[in-house]
């Protein structure tokens, strides 16, 4: 897919609690195509210690809007900096960046998709890719507490939601592997996106149920384009970057001790 | 319009502006972004003459203006280039240089050969800041002596223009680019990265899995800066500049400071499209101060 750098102007930005905005950036002419799993290379300006551009994955595209999102979560001075901007300012973007999750051909295909806190985002447009391809997405999110999930509202309205905190301040007390869904329905595709620890674990259970699983990653990274090999995976064909070979993986290709 | 055009050794290139070696790829990464016609060539990723999966993750931290890097000279080897890569790109109307690492003088040389055979690479960059496996480990490029050998070996089976790239890492960087001069090198090209450390003071352990790094980007300049200087003096030969360059204004710096060609390297990342850009500064910035060519600013400074 081709990619490209633009200068995209900010059309909102609302804090969706302390530690979380959502960004809405649109231009005058169409937006590029973009998948579900891509994501987009961020410069931020104005912040001392920030030099490289921040990989951030695209939340969703609303076409008829003609806006992408970006749901960040405030980690350090460059995303906390990129959380100050005002509707009309402008932020250079590149996208679309590396592959996007594989939607399956069946629409019998019954899917999963796990996310834990800010790595819920590109679960959104994933879901709605499987809607519109008439396959309807079950949705099990996880969170420390209650407010750090998000953009509830949205992920219900594409299918069911199964919600799990640490805290039991939501849904059922835990982690997203001891959810009851697990045993009380049958997936045969599990898509999963958050802090790795949860991932592996999300793998491990896929592994032994057999389940076919594709994992977000999210390694540090310079280029975003396959350049600087900075960003790599050990996989089954050795390192490779993140950025242009993922950032989603089957998990037969990670070497994960799973 | 003034003429940009520069030559480097028997290349000829439309402007000075190169593309540092690791930092753009094999040129295809960054062509969605930029017509490469539009640059005076492009540096592709260090290649040894066998595969080298390269360091573990994690191989990045991001600095005051700048970044470490812990690559270790991930590639596939040069016959898998001479195989699958050197096809995609030998019609790129650029010069497209490739840059030969190794970790013996003998996989140096066996590689610039082997690279000598293909009719659209005009030229090779040394990048002798390689740990010499057979002197226990130290960099060919620290010693006037250990740099010189390398080159001598290389330009014995290299017949084209032959770049070498220096290591900052020394005490006397002049003193290198002179023995590299007097063994065989057609241009010297410089700064390679700067040995730095990253620690995580929560963890109380290094972010880098090799514990140190090279480190590049804005942070590095003067020092680029500083070193071109010194080595433009110091040889006949043409220098190329790099380190730290985000913009025409710090290529024309370097210009001025004896540099014939420049190489831009971790900006690629900050804007992908700025090799371009910075042709195209240079180019206002000469008619802006009346000099019909690009060879009228280089080494002009006034001291």
């Amino acid at each position: 897919m081709k990619k490209y750098l633009l200068d995209l102007t900010v059309t909102e930005n609302t804090r969706l609690h302390d530690n979380y905005v959502l960004l809405k950036l649109t231009q005058d002419d169409d937006l590029p195509d973009m998948l579900a799993g891509q994501f987009a290379e961020i410069r931020i300006d104005g912040s001392s210690t920030t030099f490289l551009r921040r990989p951030i994955s695209i939340h969703y595209v609303d076409r008829t809007t003609n806006e992408v999102w970006f749901l960040i979560q405030l980690v350090g001075d460059g995303t906390r900096k990129l959380a100050t901007v005002a509707p009309g300012d402008v932020v250079s973007v590149v996208l679309p960046l590396g592959n996007g999750f594989t939607i399956p051909e069946s629409a019998r295909c019954r899917p999963l998709l796990i996310g834990g806190g800010v790595g819920t985002a590109p679960l959104l447009m994933l879901g709605d890719g499987l809607l519109k391809s008439g396959i309807r997405p079950t949705f099990l999110l996880g969170a420390r507490s209650a407010k750090d999930l998000l953009q509830l509202e949205l992920f219900k309205a594409l299918g069911d939601v199964f919600v799990t905190t640490e805290d039991g301040s939501e849904g059922e007390k835990g982690y997203v592997t001891m959810h009851s869904v697990l045993s009380a329905q049958t997936f045969d595709r599990i898509y999963t996106c958050g802090p790795k620890p949860m991932m592996v674990a999300v793998a491990k259970y896929a592994s032994a149920h057999h389940i076919d699983c594709e994992v977000s990653l999210e390694n540090t990274m310079a280029c975003g384009v396959g350049a600087c090999l900075c960003c790599v995976e050990n996989t089954t064909t050795g390192h490779v970057c993140v950025c242009k070979e993922g950032p989603v993986f089957n998990i037969e290709k990670l070497l994960w001790q799973i | 319009m003034a003429d940009l055009s520069v030559s480097i050794g028997k290349l000829q290139m439309v402007n000075p502006v190169m593309t540092a070696s690791g930092t753009f790829g094999y040129g295809l990464e960054f062509q969605d972004f930029v017509d490469l016609e539009q640059i005076g060539g492009v540096i592709v990723k260090g290649t040894t003459l066998h595969h080298r999966e390269g360091n573990p993750y994690p191989r990045m931290a991001e600095t005051p203006m700048g970044m470490l890097n812990a690559v270790g000279l991930q590639n596939k080897g040069v016959h898998y280039f001479v195989e699958n890569i050197y096809p995609q790109i030998k019609d790129i109307r650029t010069n497209m240089i490739v840059n030969v690492s190794g970790s013996q003088i003998e996989d140096y040389a066996e590689t610039a050969r082997i690279i000598n055979e293909l009719e659209n690479i005009p030229a090779i960059e040394l990048n002798i800041s390689c740990p010499n496996v057979k002197q226990g480990g130290m960099a060919f490029g620290v010693t006037a002596c250990g740099a010189a050998e390398v080159v001598s070996a290389v330009r014995k089976v290299y017949g084209k223009t032959l770049i070498v790239k220096l290591s900052p890492n020394v005490t006397n960087i002049a003193e290198i680019a002179v023995a590299v001069e007097a063994a065989g090198a057609d241009s010297v090209s410089l700064i390679n990265t700067l040995l730095g450390m990253a620690i995580d003071a929560e963890k109380r352990k290094p972010i880098l899995s090799t514990i140190t790094g090279g480190m590049s980007g804005a942070a590095v300049k003067p020092i680029a800066l500083r070193m071109v200087w010194q080595v433009a003096k110091a040889v006949k030969i043409p220098v190329i500049g790099l380190g730290g360059i985000m913009n025409w204004r710090d290529a024309v710096e370097f210009l001025l400071a004896g540099a014939s060609a420049i190489e831009i390297g971790t900006a690629n990342f900050i804007d992908p499209t700025i090799t371009v850009k910075v042709a195209e500064g240079i180019n206002a910035y000469l008619d802006r101060h009346g000099f019909a060519s690009v060879n009228d600013i280089i080494g002009a400074l006034e001291v």
